[in-house]
C-alpha cells in the first residue's frame, strides 16, 4: 500500500479531511468512511450508474473516480438532495410516480436525472430516455422513473 | 369511507428509500469487522492440487487464509437441496462451500481469506497459489447426454441428474387423430437475474449465538437450513434479511458464502462481511432458464387442439442447490397454457455440465413452458393458415367451465381468457396494425406484432400438492402474519414473507388497515428478522400476496373479532351487533354508539373495569394460513417491434398488456410489477444471454458483455386489467410479480417472425441479437440456431446451439 494522501472534499456542504489511500475509490471513501451509504455499488465495470453522485455539480459514477480525484472538490450525494424545505422535486417525484422498487438503483437515477434536468430542464420523453441509458434498474421497467423525471421537469419548469 | 385496498396508495418504503437512508447488507458495517474474499477457481473442471497459502498468511492484516480442508471441520452438511420426488432417484454430488478435492466450473470457491479492510481480503486472495490438474470439460447439455461424454461426476457413470415425467391421456392416440401435427425444438437460453444489488453477508458473533445479515428471499429457510449445515440449534441462529436490492429468484438460495462468513464468524469471534463482486454475481449466483424443449403439437383442420408432447432437456450446471432440478418441472401445472387438449405428455431430463447451477429465476418454469406453447401455437396457426388469434380463441378454456381440471389432474382456479384477448384488442387495433404494417414495409420500415395469451401458475402453496405428500419438496408453503395492535391504536403487522421492491409495506399495511379501522400510516409492516415474529417461507412464486396477504388479513380479521368483543363490553351490546364501519366500531343500528380501535386498543392493554375477566389481555394474533389451491392469473399481451433489415436490430416500439391478477389490492403496484416483469422479458429475448464456451470459461462475466436493457432500449407501456377473482382465498387475488417475465418473451419473438414475414422467416431462437436476426433474414441458417456458431454472439454449448431433433441430440 503507498503511503496516505490527504483530501479536502466539501461533502453535501461539509468540509471534510482524511488521508486516503490513493488507490480508494470515492464510493468506498463515501461509504465506508463517511458513512454515507446511499450510494450504492451495483457492478465493476461503470455500467450500472448505482454509484452516480454529483462532482462540482455535474454527475460522475463513483465508483470510477478516485478519492484523491475529489481533492479540492465539492461531492453532492443522495444525502444532501433534500433541502431544508423539504425533498428535492425529484425526490418527491419517484415516489409519487412510484419510480422505485426496490430502492437499490434509485440514489444514483436520482442523481443522474438531476444533472440531465440541470443541463436540459424540459426534456421530452426520449431525451429522458437517453439521458438515463448509463443507470441499470432491474425492477421498474423504467416506466415510471421516466414518468417520475418528466413529472418533475414539469413541476420545476413551472414554478 | 373507501376502503384502502383498492386505492394506489404510495409507498411506506420510499421516504427511506429516496433519501438514501434504506439499509442494504452492504451498508451494515459492526464494530471490528473484518472482510472476505474468495479465491474462485479459472477451471471449468479440474482437481485441485495444491494451495499455497503461505504467501496470503504473511500480509499484514490478514486474519485467515481457509481452505476446503481446512474449514471441513465447521460443516456438517453441505449445501442443502430440497426436492426428493417420490420414485425418483436424483443424483446429489456433495455441495460444499469450499470445494475439496476437484472444483467442477468456473468461480467454484476454494479458498478463503479474512482481512481487516477489503482491499486487503482481494489483495491477499490474489497471492493464494493454487494448483490445478485440468480435467475435461462438457458445457452442451445435449452432448453431455452422448455416451463417452466427458463426465462431470464420475462416481455417477452418466451426466443425467434425473428423469421426471408428468402425463394425462392418451397423448399417441391424440396426435394420430391430428390431421395436422407441427414439431419444434425451443431452447431457452441461460440467463441471470442481475437484481442491481449484488449479493452480501455479514455473520456475527454474539456469546453463544449467532446472527446473519443477508440478502435473502428466504430468511427463516436460510436459518432452518444454515442451522443445520453449521450443526447449532435454529434458536441460537437469527437471520435479517434487511432492504434486498431486488431478487428475482437469485436471493431464493441457500448460498455457500451465507454459510462461510457465520462459521468464520464463530472461528474468528469477530464479524466477517462478505459482498459480492458483479462478476462474481455473473458466475456464481445461480442462473436460470437454459432448456430445450421438443415440442410436439396435434390439432384437426379447423384448429381444435388434441394433443402435446414435450420432452425437455434442461442443463442444471455441476450441482445441485435448492431448487436446481426442480425448477424445470415446476412449470408443469400450465404446460397445457390456456388450452384445452385431449391428452398431454411432458418428460423432462436433467443434465450435469460444467456450469453454474441453475436454479429459479423469475417465472422458474413457467416463462419456458409459456414461450414454447405460445410460439408454437403461432406455427400451427401458420400451418392451418389461420389467424393465430383465431386458434387460441378455438381452444381457450371457456370461462363457465371454471374451475378447470386439466389433463394434468390440475385445477384451474378462474379464467376468462376470451375476456383479457378482448380488452387487449380494444387497446391494440389489430386490423389498423395490419394496414399499417403493409404501408410500412411498402417504405422499408418492417414493423411486426406479436401476441401472447398466457396464463401462469403461482401462489406457492398448496402445502399438499407440492410438499412431500405431492410433488416432493420437502417443505411447506403456507405463510404467516402476526398482527399487534398497541395500546394507542397503532399496529405492527410481521409477515413470514421477505419482500425485495414488491411494496408490500404498503399493500400489507392497507389490507390489515381495512380491518382494523385504522389508517395504513398507522401500520407499521415487518419482514425479514428470524427474530421478530413467526416462521415464514419468504417471497418468491408470486406467493406473497395470495398466501401472505390472506394470512395478513386472517390476522387482522382474528384481532377485529376480538375488538369487537372489547367494543361489545365497553357498550354493553352484543359482539354480533358490532359493526366496523367508516374506520369505528359502533353497535349497528346505533351509529353514535361507538368506539375508535385507539379506545379499544387501550382498553385491551389497560382493561377498565366493564371488559370481563374472560377477555385475556392484549390485542395480537397470529394467523398461518395454507392455501387448498395454487393461483393461476393469465392475460392477453402485444408486442409490435421495428426490425432493421440492413443491421438486424430489433427495436420494441410498443408494448400492449392486459393482466388480470383479480381485484387490485394496489393498482400502482401491480403496474409496477408488469412494468418490471415485461422489461425483465425483452432483455432476455432481444440481449441477455449467459455465455460458456467450449472450455467451460464465462464469456459474459460483466454488465459489459451481459447486457441489461436500458431506458433508451425500452418503450413506455401500455396497461390494462380485468379483474376475474380467484375462489382460493378471500381476497380473490392471484399474483403478479412475475407475469410480465412469464408472459412477453413469446410476444416478442413473435412480432420479430411477424415482421420478418417478407423475408420467409419461421422460427428464430431467442436472443434475438442483430447477428442473428440479420443471418435470419439473409437466409443464413434461418436463425434456429444452426448457423455457424459465433463466440460471444451465440455462444456453445448453451441451450441454442446444437442438433434439430431428438434423435441427432440424444434426448429422450
Ligand atoms: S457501481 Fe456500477 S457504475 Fe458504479
Ligand atoms: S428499483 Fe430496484 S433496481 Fe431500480
Amino acid at each position: 500500500m503507498s503511503s496516505a494522501v490527504s483530501v479536502h472534499v466539501s461533502v453535501n456542504g461539509e468540509a471534510r479531511e482524511a488521508e486516503v489511500d490513493p488507490r480508494l475509490l470515492l464510493v468506498h471513501w463515501l461509504r465506508d468512511e463517511l458513512g454515507l451509504t446511499g450510494t450504492h455499488v451495483g457492478c465493476d465495470t461503470t455500467n450500472c450508474g448505482a454509484c452516480t453522485v454529483h462532482l462540482n455539480g455535474e454527475s460522475v459514477k463513483s465508483c470510477t473516480v478516485l478519492a484523491v480525484q475529489a481533492d479540492g472538490a465539492e461531492v453532492t450525494t443522495i444525502e444532501g438532495m433534500s433541502g431544508p424545505d423539504g425533498l428535492h422535486p425529484l425526490q418527491a417525484a419517484f415516489r409519487e410516480k412510484h419510480g422505485l422498487q426496490c430502492g437499490f438503483c434509485t440514489p444514483g437515477m436520482i442523481m443522474a436525472a438531476a444533472d440531465l434536468l440541470n443541463r436540459n430542464p424540459d426534456p421530452t420523453e426520449e431525451e429522458v430516455r437517453h439521458g438515463l441509458e448509463g443507470n441499470l434498474c432491474r425492477c421498474t421497467g423504467y416506466h415510471n422513473i421516466v414518468q417520475a423525471v418528466l413529472t418533475a421537469a414539469e413541476s420545476e419548469v413551472r414554478a | 369511507m373507501t376502503p384502502y385496498v383498492g386505492q394506489a396508495i404510495r409507498r411506506k418504503e420510499d421516504p427511506r428509500m429516496i433519501s438514501g437512508r434504506a439499509n442494504y447488507t452492504d451498508d451494515i458495517s459492526l464494530p471490528g469487522m473484518l472482510h472476505a474474499a474468495i479465491v474462485r477457481s479459472p477451471e471449468a473442471h479440474a482437481a485441485i492440487v495444491s494451495i499455497d497459502k503461505s504467501a496470503a498468511e504473511q500480509r499484514s492484516g490478514v486474519v485467515a487464509v481457509l481452505t476446503g480442508e481446512d474449514m471441513a471441520p465447521d460443516f456438517a452438511s453441505g449445501l442443502p437441496m430440497a426436492w426428493d420426488p417420490p420414485g425418483v432417484d436424483i443424483n446429489v454430488p456433495d455441495h460444499w462451500p469450499l470445494k475439496r478435492g476437484e472444483v467442477k466450473h468456473v468461480g467454484d470457491p476454494v479458498a478463503v481469506v479474512v482481512a481487516v479492510d477489503r482491499y486487503l481480503a482481494v489483495d491477499a486472495a490474489e497471492d493464494v497459489i493454487v494448483e490445478y490438474d485440468p480435467k475435461p470439460v462438457v458445457v452442451d447439455p445435449e452432448a453431455a447426454l452422448e455416451d463417452g461424454a466427458p463426465l462431470v461426476w464420475e462416481q455417477f457413470g452418466t451426466n443425467k441428474t434425473h428423469e421426471w415425467a408428468v402425463g394425462g391421456g392418451d397423448v399417441a392416440a391424440a396426435l394420430e387423430a391430428a390431421d395436422v401435427v407441427v414439431e419444434q425444438r425451443v431452447p431457452n437460453h441461460r440467463t441471470s437475474g442481475a437484481p442491481i444489488e449484488p449479493r452480501a453477508a455479514i455473520g456475527e458473533p454474539r456469546a453463544e449465538s449467532l446472527t446473519l445479515y443477508s440478502t435473502t428471499q428466504i430468511p427463516h429457510i436460510a436459518r432452518l437450513l444454515l442451522a443445520g449445515m453449521l450443526d447449532m440449534p435454529e434458536d441460537k441462529l437469527r437471520v435479517i434479511a434487511p432492504d434486498v436490492g431486488g431478487g428475482f429468484g437469485a436471493k431464493l438460495q441457500v448460498y455457500g458464502e451465507e454459510a462461510l462468513v457465520l462459521a468464520l464468524a464463530r472461528r474468528l469471534g469477530r464479524a466477517v462481511k462478505w459482498t459480492e463482486s458483479r462478476s462474481e454475481h455473473m458466475t456464481t449466483s445461480h442462473h436460470g432458464r437454459d432448456q430445450i424443449a421438443y415440442v410436439t403439437l396435434g390439432a384437426k383442420r379447423d384448429g381444435t387442439l388434441t394433443g402435446l408432447k414435450v420432452r425437455i432437456v434442461a442443463d442444471l450446471g455441476a450441482y445441485m442447490q435448492l431448487l436446481t432440478p426442480f425448477i424445470p418441472e415446476l412449470g408443469f401445472p400450465v404446460m397445457g397454457g390456456c388450452y384445452r387438449f385431449d391428452a398431454i405428455d411432458v418428460h423432462f431430463t436433467g443434465v450435469f455440465t460444467n456450469k453454474m447451477c441453475t436454479d429459479a429465476i423469475r417465472g422458474a418454469g413457467r416463462p419456458e413452458a409459456t414461450y414454447w406453447i405460445e410460439l408454437t401455437m403461432d406455427k400451427l396457426a401458420r400451418e392451418l393458415d389461420m389467424d393465430p388469434l383465431e386458434l387460441r380463441r378455438r381452444n381457450f378454456i371457456p370461462k363457465e367451465e371454471f374451475p378447470f381440471e386439466t389433463k394434468l389432474g390440475i385445477v384451474y382456479d378462474s379464467g376468462d381468457y376470451h375476456g383479457s384477448l378482448d380488452r387487449l384488442l380494444e387497446n391494440f387495433d389489430i386490423e389498423g396494425f395490419r394496414r399499417e404494417q403493409a404501408e410500412l414495409r411498402e417504405k422499408g420500415i418492417h414493423r411486426g406484432v406479436g401476441f401472447s395469451t398466457w396464463v401462469e401458475v403461482c401462489g406457492l402453496a398448496p402445502s399438499r400438492a407440492v410438499g412431500p405428500q405431492g410433488v416432493g419438496l420437502q417443505a411447506a408453503f403456507w405463510e404467516s402474519a402476526m398482527v399487534r395492535v398497541h395500546p394507542s391504536g397503532s399496529a405492527t403487522v410481521y409477515t413470514g414473507t421477505s419482500p425485495h421492491g414488491q411494496g408490500l409495506d404498503t399493500s400489507f399495511a392497507q389490507i390489515a388497515a381495512d380491518r382494523l379501522g385504522i389508517d395504513p400510516e398507522n401500520v407499521d409492516v415487518l419482514h425479514g428478522d428470524t427474530d421478530q415474529g413467526p416462521w415464514g417461507w419468504g417471497t418468491y412464486g408470486s406467493r406473497s400476496l395470495s398466501v401472505g396477504g390472506e394470512a395478513v388479513a386472517k390476522a387482522a380479521e382474528k384481532v377485529q373479532a376480538k375488538a369487537k368483543r372489547i367494543c361489545a363490553a365497553l357498550l354493553e351490546a352484543s359482539p354480533d351487533d358490532i359493526e366496523l364501519a367508516d374506520g369505528r366500531f359502533q353497535v349497528r343500528g346505533s351509529p353514535d354508539k361507538a368506539k375508535t380501535m385507539a379506545e379499544i386498543a387501550f382498553a385491551a392493554h389497560v382493561p377498565p373495569q366493564e371488559l370481563p375477566a374472560e377477555i385475556e389481555p392484549g390485542l395480537e394474533e397470529n394467523s398461518f394460513y395454507d392455501p387448498e389451491n395454487f393461483v393461476f392469473p393469465f392475460g392477453a399481451h402485444a408486442c409490435i417491434v421495428d426490425v432493421d433489415v440492413e443491421t438486424g436490430k430489433v427495436q420494441v416500439v410498443r408494448y400492449v398488456a392486459v393482466d388480470d391478477c383479480g381485484p387490485a389490492i394496489n393498482p400502482m403496484l401491480i403496474d409496477g410489477q408488469v412494468h418490471g416483469g415485461i422489461v425483465h422479458a425483452i432483455g432476455q429475448a432481444l440481449y441477455e444471454q449467459i455465455v460458456y464456451d467450449e472450455d467451460g470459461q464465462l464469456v459474459t462475466g460483466t454488465f459489459v458483455d451481459y447486457a441489461l436493457p436500458t431506458a433508451a432500449e425500452v418503450p413506455s407501456f401500455e396497461t390494462d386489467r380485468t379483474e376475474t377473482p380467484s375462489p382460493v382465498n378471500s381476497l380473490g387475488v392471484k399474483g403478479i410479480g412475475e407475469a410480465g417475465t412469464i408472459a412477453a418473451t413469446p410476444a416478442v419473438t413473435a412480432a420479430v417472425i411477424d415482421a420478418l414475414q417478407p423475408f420467409g422467416v419461421e422460427w428464430l431462437d431467442m436472443p434475438h441479437t442483430p447477428m442473428r436476426v440479420w443471418n435470419a433474414i439473409h437466409g443464413h441458417g434461418h436463425g434456429n440456431g444452426h448457423g455457424p456458431p459465433s463466440l460471444g454472439e451465440h455462444g456453445m454449448g448453451s441451450a441454442g446451439s446444437g442438433p434439430s431433433s431428438p434423435d441427432e441430440g440424444g434426448a429422450p
